[in-house]
């Protein structure tokens, strides 16, 4: 177990962390900031941290309860997460990994197609192919991610060069943790995307832990910015928990990228309060020290006391909204749960666009069975992690 | 002897090696103060120090490329692989590297590195958790690949593979880690690889099995004598490389009668190399075809798990077809 001392702090030391929002949240610290979010953006960010801890709340109770398999939540991350989707626009494209699904809704993504996923029912619109904390949403430009480990960053770019080729002006969010800078991936992208100048931004969320390796065990580099230097990729440290400079390092960063000068790498720290899962307990591998300290920048009361102190939030608008927000959790839960299973016959469809006959066959052979036989009883199984 | 679970009897596989000889080290991603994700190293690194059981970047390639470097010095490295689904990113260093490193060297050089990875359904990890791929990796001329069943073959296979001279493919049947303990003997003993058991004697037909599905196979077996009276043989293979050849064409020339279960894809499966290997040596003793019962020929579901894996249902249904031939 580490010592207080060698805790884990918001500010790393030997590198410059961009910032813009004071710590308490007072206000802006002095200097030249932008492009900053406009009053609207404002709202839109708040809304979606906001969202966003409600839907991780709710459905971590779920979990509890047995009604929901699995959840991976944001909570800490909130301003990481929004404050960056928010400087990407509407045609991007945003590549993600374990805990950017708010970033979905944030774009567009219905409320219901979120928690019908967490069920996996036959409304998920991935057919209950995947754990739950695995969203897509093609409407808003946000395509399916697997559970492996920075395989979604050369995806990105190679999206990125399509949009280039096309002539199209628009720009390719990666997100990816911290643990997924180690990856096959995360190199190979980000050699490519320096080589062939993609528009791609790769946004990593350093939350401080893969899993239960420290961040500090992941990379000998001073800081996950540094690490674009190599690959001739710009890279910019910053506070993961000031969504404002989150949104003006990753809004410049996309601005670069559209106007043709290639891509970014921005990195913001941040701590991740829960464990890596529902089903993981960090006490195992975490000094409380350090949790207690990151709990008290928790960025979405940071952000609360700055929009409060522009006159633009008060307690009875958060009380308005936080109400208005459960209770589109509450109707979408309640009408997720309604729905049954997909059907046995959904389990050959989409592994190729037509189903070979042999595929057909095997789901007349289970059908056969549970006609003869009976339905399969459930798993027994928990997750572990 | 005391009761283990099948994860607590490897860890005390590792724990008994990693006493006997100070080359044994375990590395992998949060295998250290966590205990890795299952718990199967708990406690190693404060017993051992980190430079014996130590977590690593998050990179599986470089986990067992490492681990084959150590091999070649002197040290006899166990890999863990957080979930069989992660090995992909390993491959090249698995197949191209540990595989053919004593070939083609000319014996100059080899490998005595072991890879534990939990694989398999029965947890509700879709897609990413809960595959089989040991094909994949039967298919790797230079590998051993081995799945205990139980945690007596699970501490005793375990030590086997550390003191091999040669890779070995680990896989544990995450569903059974904690699904039932089982005597374990303290100290070292060794179960030898290559090496199948005979479950549950009988010679109406034989159902040849390995990992989570032989507690599968033992209930069909036994639905069968309640329902039929007829008494089915359960063949639980261990080792799928080096494949214990003669217990399965005695078990399929004894019985005549033959169903094969993995619940990994059928297409080019396990099963269709046992299946062919007692077509080739021992098709005039068959009085029904050879039946499979395995995974559907798509990607691993999540919300119908339960019916992309064999149960016994499934199994119970396959040997009344061979028993009714």
């Amino acid at each position: 177990m580490a010592s207080a001392s060698s805790i884990r702090l918001a500010d790393p030391g030997g590198i410059q962390l961009c910032r813009v929002l004071r710590e308490d949240g007072s206000g802006l610290l002095k200097g030249k900031h932008g492009p900053l979010p406009d009053r609207e953006q404002l709202e839109t960010i708040y809304r979606a941290m906001l969202t966003t801890r409600l839907l991780d709340d709710r459905m971590l109770k779920l979990q509890r309860q047995g009604r929901v398999a699995f959840v991976g939540t944001a909570s800490g991350l909130e301003a990481a997460i929004h404050g960056s989707a928010a400087a990407f626009d509407e045609e991007d494209w945003v590549f993600s990994a374990l805990r950017e699904g708010g970033a979905a809704v944030q774009r567009g993504m219905a409320l219901y197609d979120y928690v019908a996923h967490m069920f996996g029912n036959d409304d998920d619109t991935a057919k209950g192919r995947q754990m739950p904390n695995h969203f897509q949403c093609p409407e808003v430009h946000f395509p399916s991610w697997s559970s492996v480990i920075g395989t979604q960053l050369p995806h990105a770019v190679g999206a990125a060069l399509a949009m280039k080729q096309r002539g199209e002006k628009r720009v390719v969010c990666a997100y990816s943790g911290d643990g997924a800078t180690s990856s096959n991936g995360f190199h190979a992208a980000l050699n490519f995307a320096g080589v062939m100048k993609a528009p791609v931004v790769f946004v990593v969320i350093d939350n401080g832990w893969a899993i239960s390796v420290p961040s500090a065990k992941q990379t000998a580099a001073r800081s996950y910015g540094s690490k674009g230097k190599a690959y001739g990729v710009a890279g910019f440290d910053v506070d993961g928990n000031d969504p404002l400079a989150c949104y003006q390092e990753v809004r410049k960063a996309v601005d670069r990228a559209r106007a043709g000068e290639g891509p970014s790498l921005i990195a913001l720290r941040s701590y991740r309060l829960g464990g890596h899962s529902s089903s993981d307990d960090p006490s195992r591998y975490r000094n409380p020290e350090e949790f207690e300290y990151w709990s008290k920048r928790d960025p979405l009361l940071r952000f609360e006391r700055y929009l409060e102190a522009e006159g633009l939030l008060d307690e009875a608008k958060r009380e308005k909204w936080v109400l208005e927000i459960q209770t589109q959790i509450a109707a979408a839960v309640e009408k997720a749960e309604a729905v049954g299973p997909p059907k046995l016959e959904t389990l050959v469809e989409d592994v190729y666009e037509q189903p070979p006959r042999y595929l057909t066959r095997q789901v007349v052979e289970a059908l056969r069975i549970v006609a003869e036989k009976g339905e399969a009883d459930g798993v027994a199984g928990k997750f572990p992690l | 002897m005391s009761k283990l679970t099948l994860v607590q009897a490897v860890n005390d596989g590792l724990r008994t090696k990693m006493q006997e000889d100070a080359s044994v080290l375990v590395l992998g991603e949060d295998v250290g103060p966590k205990g890795g994700v299952f718990l199967a190293t708990e406690g190693l690194t404060a017993e051992f120090g980190e430079e014996r059981c130590f977590d690593t970047p998050l990179s599986e390639d470089g986990i067992i490329g490492v681990g084959i470097g150590m091999a070649m010095n002197g040290m006899r490295p166990v890999c863990e692989i957080q979930f069989q689904d992660f090995i992909f990113p390993a491959f090249d260093q698995i197949v191209s590297e540990a595989a053919k490193m004593r070939y083609r060297s000319g014996g100059q050089y080899s490998v005595p590195m072991v890879i534990r990875t939990p694989y398999g359904g029965g947890i509700r990890g879709g897609l990413y958790h809960s595959q089989s791929g040991e094909a994949y990796f039967a298919h790797t001329a230079g590998l051993k690949v081995v799945i205990p069943s139980n945690p007596h073959d699970a501490k005793g296979l375990l030590i086997s593979a550390i003191e091999d001279p040669d890779p070995v493919l680990f896989m544990e049947p995450k569903a059974l880690y904690r699904a039932f303990r089982q005597e374990v003997p303290e100290g070292k003993y060794s179960v030898p690889l290559g090496s199948a058991q005979t479950l549950r004697e009988g010679d109406d037909a034989v159902v040849f099995c390995y990992g989570a599905m032989v507690p599968v196979c033992q209930e069909a077996a036994g639905r069968i004598a309640e329902q039929k009276g007829q008494e089915v043989r359960v063949v639980d293979l261990r080792t799928l490389l080096p494949l214990d050849e003669d217990a399965v064409l005695d078990a399929a020339k004894a019985c005549g009668r033959v169903v094969v279960v993995h619940e990994a894809p059928r297409f080019c499966g396990y099963g269709a190399e046992l299946s062919a290997l007692i077509a080739e040596h021992a098709i005039e003793y068959m009085e029904a075809p050879i039946v499979r019962v395995t995974g559907f020929d798509t990607p691993f579901p999540n919300t119908l798990e339960h019916y992309y894996l064999p149960d016994a249902r499934r199994v119970t249904d396959a040997l009344e077809r061979v028993l009714d031939f």
